[in-house]
C-alpha cells in the first residue's frame, strides 16, 4: 500500500521509545561518519518536510533530553544554522516553521540557552513582533500552535517571563484563548495557567494574602486581564477566564489560590442570576474545582454559600455534574450534601410524582431545591428529557458503586422511582397527570433510558432498604424478560438486574417473606429464559447464556435455585447451544456448561435424568470442541472452564486428574490461539501448585498456614508426574513461544518450579558443577532457549538427547537452565531492536533521496 | 379483496375493479381456500330462527353480542367468485387511469403485500391520496412508494397495524424461540394461517433459522387447498418483489428460499391432509394452515389431535382474529397458546414519520386512529399527531373532503391561440380577450374558434332554426387602468369646462361641472356619467373618460 509519509514515521508512530542515547545520537557525530546535524538537514529538505506533525513531535522530544547547559548550542552551531536558515526561507513551509519554534522552545528553555538565543537575536524573530505572528504564514493553525507550545517550552524560568511580557507576547496569548483552532485555544490556555502558576511560585518571597497582595508583573497582567475580562460583557472572553480560572484550580492548590478567588468570587457569583450573558454552564467545574481544593476546605469558608447558591440558581442540566462531584466529596458540608443530592434526585422525583395521583405516594424529596416547573419543562421535551434522565441515572449508578459512599440514598424510594420510569418506558404504566402522560409518550421505548434504569437498578441491589418492593420489582423484571418488544441490549441489561436481585434473594439478610416468592420467581425466570435459549438473535442467546452461568456460579449451592433448574428444560436447551453455529454463543455455552457441571455432574447428589450428555459426554464433548472448534472463542471458553474444575478439585470425579491434564496439555500446544495456550499454562500452574501442596516437601514447620501436605514424596517422584503429564515439554516449548505472554507465564511456572526442587541457590550451583557431562541434552536446550522466539522446529520429545518425559533430565533442567535470565529476556519487548533510537534515526538518514522508494510500508 | 364477490355480485355493481396481477392471483387463492373450506363440510340446513333479536338476547356471548347478525351472509361460490374476478381489469404500478376525464388514478405500490397498493386520485388541480395496508419494512413485496404521495391535498389514511404494540421484528424472533423450543422438547406446532403473505416471510425467516436451532430434522407442513399455487405464484411475481429478490430472478435463482425447503423435502405442502400426507406425517413437526379462525379448514383437525398434550404449541400469527376467542371452544386445551401477530403495517411512529415526510394539506382517517386504543387509554402515543389535527370519519359516514374544486383545465385549440392579441398591462403580465366556444365531452373542455359570422343570406330566405349557431355579437373592449382625478380635472378644463368642481368620497371622486349640471362618479370600478338628455356632452365626457383607460 502507498502512503503519503515515508515509511519510517508510520514505523515510529507505532514503535518509538523517547531516551536520551538517542539525543545524543541525534547530535553526536554518527560512526558511519554522518556530520553531526544531518538530521536537521534532512528534516529542512524533505521534500515533504516535517509534515508529519508526529516525526517533529518525537524529534523535539529527543532534544529536551538534552544536556541543559549552553553547550549545546555552542557545539552544535547546526542548531541555530537550523532555525537562521528557516527564518532566512521567504515562504517556508508552515510544518517547519512549526517544528522550529517548538524546537527553539525547548532550547530556550534552559536560561543560558535563552539568554544565548537571546544574544543571536533569534527569539524575537520567532516569538516576538518580528516573528511569524505579523507574517501571513500566522494564519495556519500548525504555526500558532508551534508558537504556544515553544512558549510554554520556553517560560520555565523568569527571563523568559518577562521577555514575554514586556514583548507583547502575553497580549498574544491572551488572544490566542479564542483561536478557531481549539487544540490552539486549548495550549493557550494551558499556557496561561503555566506562567501565572510559575510566576507566583518563582517570583514570589514571600506568601500572598488578601491583605498584601502584591503580585509579580507576569501573574499581575494575567490576573487582571481575567478580571477584565469577567467583567467584561462578552460571554466569549468571560467564558475564557472562567476556563483559565477552571484550570488553575484544578491543578494548583497553593495557598495564593485563595487570594486569587477572594477577588473574582463576587463576579463568579454576579453570573449565577445574570441573566444578558449565558455562561452558567461553565460555573459547576469551576465551583467544583474550588471546592475540592484543600485550600477552601475549611467548611466554614466562603465558598459554600455559593456553591448552594449554584445548586440553587443553575438548570438541573448544569447543576447536575455539581451536585454529583459534590457527593464523593467527603468534606462537603451536610447542608451542601443533602443539597446536592436534591438536585441529583429531583428528576427521579418528578418522574414518581408525574406517575401518581397527588398525595398517593410521597415522592423522593420533601422539597425541591430549584424551580420545578424548569425541571418540568425539561422533561416535557424529547431530546431534554432523555438526556437529562441518562445523565441524572449515570450518575446515581456511579453514586451507588462507590464502595465507600457516605452518601445517604432512600434506596427504597429511588427502587419505586426506577420501577416506575421503567414502566413509562414499556408503556405499562398509566400516568396520573398531565405530565407523566407527556413523559410516558417521550419514553416509551426509549431504549437508552431503559439501559441507565436497569444499571441503576442493578447497582442499588446491594444496598439495604428495599425487601418490601421486590415483588413489584421482579413483576417489572420480568416483564421486560418477557416482551418481545425489548431490545438485545436492554435484555441483557434486564438479565444482569434480575441475576443481581436474584442473589439478593437468597442472601440471609432478605426477609423471610420475599425468599418464599423466590420458588415462583425462579420458576418464571427460568421459563422465559427457556425461550430466550432458542431466540433466533444470537445476542439474545449469548446473554442468556452468561446470565445463567452467573446466577449458577453465585447461586449452586441454593436449594430452590438447584430444583428450580433441574426441573426446567433450560440445561438441556443449554448442552444443545453447545453446537450453535455462532462461535461467541458456543463459547457462552462452554461457560454455562461449565458451570451446570457444578451442579449436574459434581454434586453430591447428582439428579439430573434425562439430559443430553452425562459426565463423561460433557467433558467429551467438551475436549471436541477444544481440539476441533475453528473459532477461538469456544476453545478459550473450555480451557477456561478445564481450568475452573480443576481448581474446585472435580477433576478427580472425572477420571485420573493426570491424565486429564495430560490429555488437555496435548490438545493445547497444538493451538494456533495464543490465549488458549496461554489458559493452558494456567492450567498447568494449578496443576503444578496443587501436586506440589499435596506431595511435595512439607513447608516451613513455623508457617503461618499449615501447610496441605498429605503425603510427601521423593521429588524425582513428584517430577514422575509432571512428566507423565507431559507438562515439562509444553512448559519448554512455550518459552519459545512467538506470543510473549505466554513465554513469560511458562517461565514464571518454570521459576515457580525451579524454587521448589531448587530451594537454595547453592544446591544449584551444585547441580552445574555436578552433571557437566549428562547435561549435553540440556546445554542444546539452553542454546535453544536462548534463541527465544526465533528457535525453528522445537524439537519432540527423545531428540537431541533431551527426554522431556524423564524426570532425572528436567531435574537437570530445572537446575542448570538460568530462568530468571529468560524471564529478562523475554521481557523484553520482542521488537525492541527495531523500536531502539538507532534505529529510528539511521532510518530517517537512510531516506535521504530515497522517500519514493521506501513508501511502500515494509510493516 | 375477499368481500369483493358480495359487491359485484349482489349489488347490482356494474363498473369496472381495477387491480393489481398478483392481487387478483393471490385473492383467487385465498377465496378458493375460504370457498373450499366451507364446502368441504357442507351443512344440512342452516338455522335462522336464532338471529330473532329476542332469540339472540337469550344466547350466551359472544352470540348475543353479535351485530347485524340479520345482514350476515352464507359464503359465495366459486362462480360467483370467477364472475367477480372477470370484472376486474388489471393495472400495474403507476399507471395512470382516467375515469371520465374527471380524474386521473394511479396504483402505487404500499410495501405490505404482492401487489398491495395505495391508490392516488387527482384531478389537474387537485390531488387525494389513499393509503390503505402499507409496510415500511423489507420485506418481500417492492419497498413503499411514499415519494409519490407527496403534494397531496387531501390523504386518506387507513389500514394502520391493528397490534400497535407488538413490534414486528420481536414477534418474528417470539415466533422463532417458540417454535424451536416446542420442537427440541419433542413437541409440535400448529401456526393457523393464510396461505398468502407473512407466511412466505416467515418461512423465509426459518429457512435462515432452522439449520442454526437444529431443527434440520424436523418436517414442515403447509397444507391447503391452494398451498401449491400460492408458493408457485410467489416465485413468479417478480416484478412486483422487492429489489434483492428481483435480482436472484435474473442470476436466475427462485426469489423466495421456500424452493430450496422443498427440495430438500424439509417443507413439503399437501393439498389436505388426506392422501399424501397421511403417509409422510411425521412428528413432531411444524404444521402451517387455515383457518386462522379455527372454526374451519385443516387446522380444525390438528386442534383436536395435538390439544391434549402439553408438548404441543399452537402459535397465532395473523392479526385478524381474537386468538382467545379463536380457542374458545377447543376449551379445555393443555397445548400452549402463543400469540405473536405479525402486522407489518404502519404503526404510529411511522405514520407520524410518513406525514412528516409527505405533507398533506389534510389527513382524513378512522375515528379510531384519533384516540389511544380503549384497552390502553393512557397511550397517548398510539393515536395520529399531526398539524392540522385529522378529520376523522366512522363507519358508513359520508365525508365532504375539505378542499373546494376552484379551477378546470381547459385547452384552447391553436388556431384559437393564433388569434390572440395578448396586451401587456404590466411588465410580466398580457392580457387577451377570447372569444371562443366551450366545448365539454367527458369533462374535458375545449375552447374552438367560433363559427364564422353568417354570410348574408343571398336570397331572402328566412334562417332556418335548425342553422342556429351561437351568434356572436362584435365584443366591447374591456377598459383596465385608473382614472387620475388632477389629470382629468385639467383635461376637462381645457376642453372648455370651467367650473370643474371635485368632491372626494368614501369610494372615489365625484367631478360637478356645475353649468352643465352634469355629474362625473368616479369610484375603483366604475365610472358614471349623469347628464340629463345630453347625448353629445355625455359622449364628449365618456370619449374624454376613456383617454385615460387603456382597452383591450
Amino acid at each position: 500500500m502507498a502512503l503519503s509519509k515515508p515509511w519510517f514515521v508510520e514505523r515510529s508512530r507505532r514503535r518509538f521509545a523517547m531516551t536520551r542515547e538517542c539525543g545524543l545520537l541525534l547530535l553526536v557525530p554518527a560512526p558511519d561518519g554522518v556530520r553531526s546535524g544531518e538530521h536537521l538537514r534532512v528534516i529542512r529538505q524533505d521534500r515533504n518536510p516535517g509534515s508529519d506533525p508526529l516525526f517533529s513531535g518525537l524529534f523535539s522530544a529527543h532534544t529536551r533530553s538534552l544536556d541543559p547547559s549552553v553547550e549545546l548550542l555552542q557545539n552544535n552551531p547546526c542548531l541555530t544554522e537550523f532555525i537562521t536558515s528557516v527564518l532566512a526561507m521567504p515562504e517556508p513551509n508552515p510544518s517547519i516553521l512549526s517544528f522550529t519554534l517548538r524546537l527553539a522552545g525547548i532550547l530556550a528553555a534552559s536560561e543560558s540557552r535563552f539568554q544565548h538565543l537571546q544574544q543571536e537575536k533569534l527569539l524575537a524573530r520567532l516569538f516576538g513582533a518580528d516573528g511569524p505572528l505579523n507574517s501571513t504564514l500566522w494564519e495556519d493553525a500548525s504555526v500558532r500552535s508551534g508558537w504556544v507550545k515553544g512558549v510554554h517550552r520556553m517560560a520555565q524560568h523568569q527571563p523568559a517571563l518577562h521577555f514575554l511580557c514586556n514583548g507583547g507576547g502575553l497580549d498574544v496569548v491572551f488572544s490566542l484563548q479564542g483561536d478557531p483552532s481549539l487544540f490552539v485555544a486549548s495550549a493557550a490556555s494551558k499556557l496561561l495557567v503555566h506562567m501565572l502558576t510559575f510566576s507566583v511560585e518563582s517570583e514570589t518571597t514571600k506568601p500572598l494574602t488578601t491583605m498584601d497582595c502584591d503580585w509579580p508583573a507576569c501573574a499581575q497582567m494575567i490576573i487582571k486581564h481575567i478580571e477584565d475580562s469577567l467583567r467584561s460583557r462578552s460571554a466569549s472572553h468571560i467564558e475564557q477566564s472562567l476556563k483559565l480560572l477552571t484550570s488553575v484550580f484544578g491543578s494548583c492548590r497553593a495557598m495564593w489560590t485563595a487570594v486569587l478567588w477572594s477577588g473574582v468570587a463576587k463576579q463568579v457569583e454576579s453570573f449565577l442570576t445574570e441573566e444578558t450573558v449565558q455562561v452558567q454552564h461553565m460555573l459547576a467545574s469551576l465551583l467544583l474545582n474550588v471546592a475540592w481544593s484543600p485550600v477552601f476546605c475549611d467548611t466554614e469558608g466562603s465558598i459554600w454559600p455559593l456553591v448552594t447558591s449554584a445548586l440553587e440558581h443553575l438548570t438541573p442540566v448544569q447543576a447536575g455534574p455539581l451536585a454529583a462531584g459534590l457527593l464523593r466529596f467527603y468534606k462537603c458540608p451536610q447542608d451542601v450534601r443533602i443539597q446536592a443530592l436534591t438536585v441529583l434526585l429531583q428528576p427521579m422525583d418528578c418522574i414518581l410524582r408525574a406517575a401518581s395521583q397527588p398525595l398517593e405516594h410521597a415522592g423522593l424529596l420533601d422539597e425541591s431545591v430549584s424551580d420545578p416547573t424548569t425541571l418540568e419543562s425539561l422533561l416535557c421535551s424529547k431530546s431534554s428529557c432523555v438526556s437529562l434522565l441518562c445523565q441524572t441515572l449515570a450518575r446515581l449508578e456511579e453514586l451507588l458503586s462507590l464502595a465507600r459512599s457516605r452518601v445517604d440514598l432512600p434506596h427504597a424510594s429511588l427502587l419505586r422511582a426506577l420501577m416506575t420510569l421503567l414502566q413509562f418506558c414499556n408503556g405499562f404504566l398509566s400516568p396520573a397527570s398531565p405530565l407523566g402522560s407527556t413523559i410516558s409518550r417521550i419514553l416509551i421505548n426509549c431504549f437508552r433510558v431503559q439501559r441507565s434504569a436497569l444499571g441503576v437498578l442493578a447497582a442499588l441491589s446491594e444496598r439495604k432498604g428495599c425487601d418490601a418492593l421486590i415483588e413489584s420489582l421482579f413483576e417489572v423484571l420480568l416483564a421486560y424478560l418477557e416482551s418481545p418488544n425489548t431490545s438485545p441490549t436492554v435484555l441483557k441489561k434486564t438479565f444482569q438486574a434480575t441475576s443481581r436481585w436474584l442473589v439478593h434473594l437468597q442472601e440471609p439478610s432478605c426477609s423471610n417473606s420475599q425468599q418464599q416468592h423466590t420458588e415462583k420467581i425462579l420458576k418464571d425466570v427460568f421459563l422465559v429464559l427457556q425461550k430466550h435459549l432458542c431466540s433466533p438473535c444470537w445476542e439474545v442467546r449469548d446473554s442468556s447464556l452468561e446470565f445463567l452461568a452467573v446466577l449458577i456460579d453465585r447461586l449452586k449451592d441454593r436449594d430452590e435455585f438447584r430444583q428450580s433448574l433441574l426441573s426446567s428444560a433450560v440445561p438441556r436447551l443449554t448442552e444443545n447451544l453447545l453446537e450453535d453455529p455462532e462461535s461467541y454463543v458456543r463459547a457462552s455455552a462452554v461457560t454455562a456448561v461449565g458451570h451446570l457441571a457444578f451442579i449436574t455432574h459434581f454434586a453430591p447428589e447428582s439428579p439430573v435424568v434425562g439430559n443430553q450428555y452425562n459426565k463423561e459426554n460433557t467433558v467429551a464433548k467438551l475436549q471436541e470442541i477444544l481440539s476441533t472448534d475453528t473459532e477461538g472463542f469456544p476453545r478459550r471458553a473450555v480451557i477456561s472452564v478445564f481450568t475452573e474444575w480443576l481448581t474446585q478439585g472435580c477433576t478427580a470425579q472425572l477420571e485420573d486428574t493426570e491424565q486429564f491434564v495430560s490429555r488437555v496439555i496435548q490438545t493445547v500446544e497444538q493451538d494456533l490461539d495464543w490465549e488458549v495456550r496461554l489458559r493452558g499454562l494456567e492450567l498447568v500452574s494449578i496443576f503444578c501448585s496443587q501436586t506440589i501442596s499435596r506431595l511435595g516437601r512439607p513447608e516451613c514447620p513455623y508457617a503461618p498456614v499449615p501447610s496441605k501436605v498429605t503425603k510427601s514424596i521423593n521429588p524425582i517422584e513428584l517430577l514422575q508426574i509432571f512428566c507423565r503429564a507431559k507438562l515439562f515439554g509444553f512448559l519448554f516449548r512455550s518459552l519459545c513461544d512467538c506470543d510473549r505472554p505466554v513465554a513469560q507465564r511458562a517461565c514464571d511456572i518454570l521459576i515457580i518450579l525451579e524454587g521448589h526442587f531448587y530451594p537454595i541457590r547453592h544446591l544449584k550451583e551444585s547441580q552445574m558443577t555436578a552433571n557437566p557431562a549428562g547435561g549435553q541434552g540440556i546445554a542444546w536446550l539452553q542454546r535453544t532457549l536462548r534463541q527465544g522466539s526465533l528457535a525453528q522446529n522445537f524439537p519432540t520429545d527423545g531428540d537431541n538427547g533431551v527426554d522431556f518425559q524423564d524426570a532425572e533430565s528436567m531435574m537437570l533442567a530445572l537446575g542448570t537452565i538460568d530462568f530468571i535470565e529468560i524471564h529478562d529476556e523475554v521481557n523484553k519487548s520482542s521488537a525492541h531492536v527495531e523500536e531502539s533510537p538507532q534505529s529510528l534515526l539511521q532510518d530517517i538518514l537512510a531516506t535521504v533521496g530515497t522517500v519514493e522508494d521506501n513508501e511502500v510500508d515494509c510493516y | 379483496m375477499m368481500a369483493l364477490p358480495y359487491i359485484t355480485e349482489y349489488t347490482g355493481f356494474a363498473g369496472t375493479v381495477y387491480a393489481t396481477e398478483p392481487t387478483v392471483q393471490i385473492g383467487r387463492l385465498l377465496m378458493e381456500e375460504l370457498v373450499n373450506s366451507i364446502e368441504r363440510v357442507p351443512k344440512a340446513q342452516s338455522a335462522s330462527m336464532w338471529k330473532n333479536k329476542e332469540v339472540q338476547r337469550l344466547l350466551p356471548a359472544p352470540l348475543k353480542d353479535a351485530v347485524e347478525v340479520s345482514m350476515w351472509r352464507k359464503c359465495y361460490t366459486m362462480p360467483e367468485v370467477n364472475a367477480a374476478l372477470s370484472k376486474i381489469q388489471l393495472v400495474g404500478y403507476s399507471q395512470k387511469i382516467e375515469l371520465f376525464g374527471a380524474v386521473q388514478v394511479t396504483p402505487l405500490s404500499s410495501g405490505y403485500a404482492l401487489g398491495s397498493s395505495n391508490w392516488i386520485i387527482q384531478s389537474h388541480y387537485e390531488k387525494v391520496s389513499y393509503v390503505s395496508g402499507s409496510s415500511l419494512l423489507t420485506t418481500h413485496p417492492q419497498p413503499m412508494d411514499q415519494a409519490s404521495l407527496k403534494n397531496s391535498d387531501v390523504l386518506i389514511l387507513t389500514g394502520l397495524t391493528q397490534i400497535p404494540t407488538a413490534n414486528p421484528d420481536g414477534m418474528v424472533g417470539e415466533f422463532c424461540s417458540n417454535l424451536a423450543m416446542t420442537v427440541r422438547n419433542g413437541g409440535n406446532v400448529l401456526v393457523p394461517c393464510y396461505p398468502s403473505g407473512v407466511i412466505y416471510d416467515l418461512l423465509e425467516c426459518l429457512y435462515q433459522y432452522i439449520d442454526s436451532a437444529g431443527l434440520s430434522n424436523v418436517p414442515f407442513y403447509f397444507i391447503s387447498p391452494v398451498a401449491n399455487s400460492s408458493l408457485e405464484f410467489s416465485q413468479i411475481f417478480a416484478e412486483w418483489l422487492c429489489h434483492n429478490k428481483q435480482t436472484k430472478v435474473y442470476l436466475p435463482e427462485p426469489p423466495f428460499p421456500h424452493a430450496e425447503l422443498i427440495q430438500t423435502n424439509k417443507l413439503k405442502h399437501y393439498p389436505s391432509i388426506h392422501g399424501d400426507f397421511s403417509n409422510d406425517f411425521k412428528q413432531p413437526c411444524v404444521v402451517f394452515t387455515g383457518h386462522p379462525s379455527l372454526r374451519f379448514g385443516d387446522v380444525v383437525h390438528f386442534m383436536e389431535l395435538w390439544g391434549k398434550s402439553s408438548l404441543n404449541t399452537v402459535i397465532f400469527t395473523e392479526p385478524d382474529f381474537s386468538y382467545l376467542d379463536a380457542l374458545a371452544p377447543y376449551q379445555p386445551l393443555a397445548m400452549k397458546c402463543v400469540y405473536c401477530p405479525i402486522d407489518t403495517r404502519l404503526n404510529f411512529i411511522q405514520v407520524s414519520k410518513l406525514l412528516k415526510e409527505v405533507q398533506p394539506l389534510h389527513v382524513v382517517c378512522p375515528e379510531q386512529y384519533t384516540q389511544p386504543p380503549p384497552t390502553q387509554a393512557h397511550r397517548t402515543d398510539l393515536m395520529i399527531d399531526c398539524q392540522p389535527p385529522p378529520m376523522s370519519y366512522r363507519r358508513a359516514e359520508v365525508l365532504t373532503l375539505p378542499y373546494k374544486r376552484r379551477y378546470e383545465k381547459i385547452e384552447i385549440m391553436p388556431e384559437l391561440a393564433d388569434s390572440l392579441v395578448p396586451l401587456e398591462i404590466k411588465p410580466g403580465i398580457s392580457l387577451a380577450t377570447v372569444s371562443a366556444v366551450l366545448h365539454t365531452k367527458d369533462n374535458k373542455h375545449v375552447l374552438q374558434l367560433p363559427p364564422k359570422p353568417p354570410q348574408p343570406p343571398a336570397s331572402k330566405k328566412r334562417k332556418r332554426v335548425s342553422d342556429d349557431v351561437p351568434e356572436c355579437k362584435p365584443l366591447k373592449p374591456l377598459l383596465s387602468g385608473s382614472i387620475p382625478v388632477d389629470q382629468f380635472v385639467q383635461t376637462l378644463e381645457k376642453h372648455g369646462f370651467s367650473d370643474v368642481k371635485v368632491e372626494d368620497t368614501a369610494k372615489g371622486h365625484i367631478v360637478l361641472l356645475q353649468e352643465a349640471e352634469t355629474l362625473i362618479q368616479i369610484e375603483e370600478d366604475s365610472t358614471h356619467i349623469i347628464c340629463d338628455n345630453d347625448e353629445p356632452l355625455r359622449v364628449k365626457l365618456r370619449d374624454l373618460v376613456l383617454k385615460f383607460l387603456q382597452k383591450f
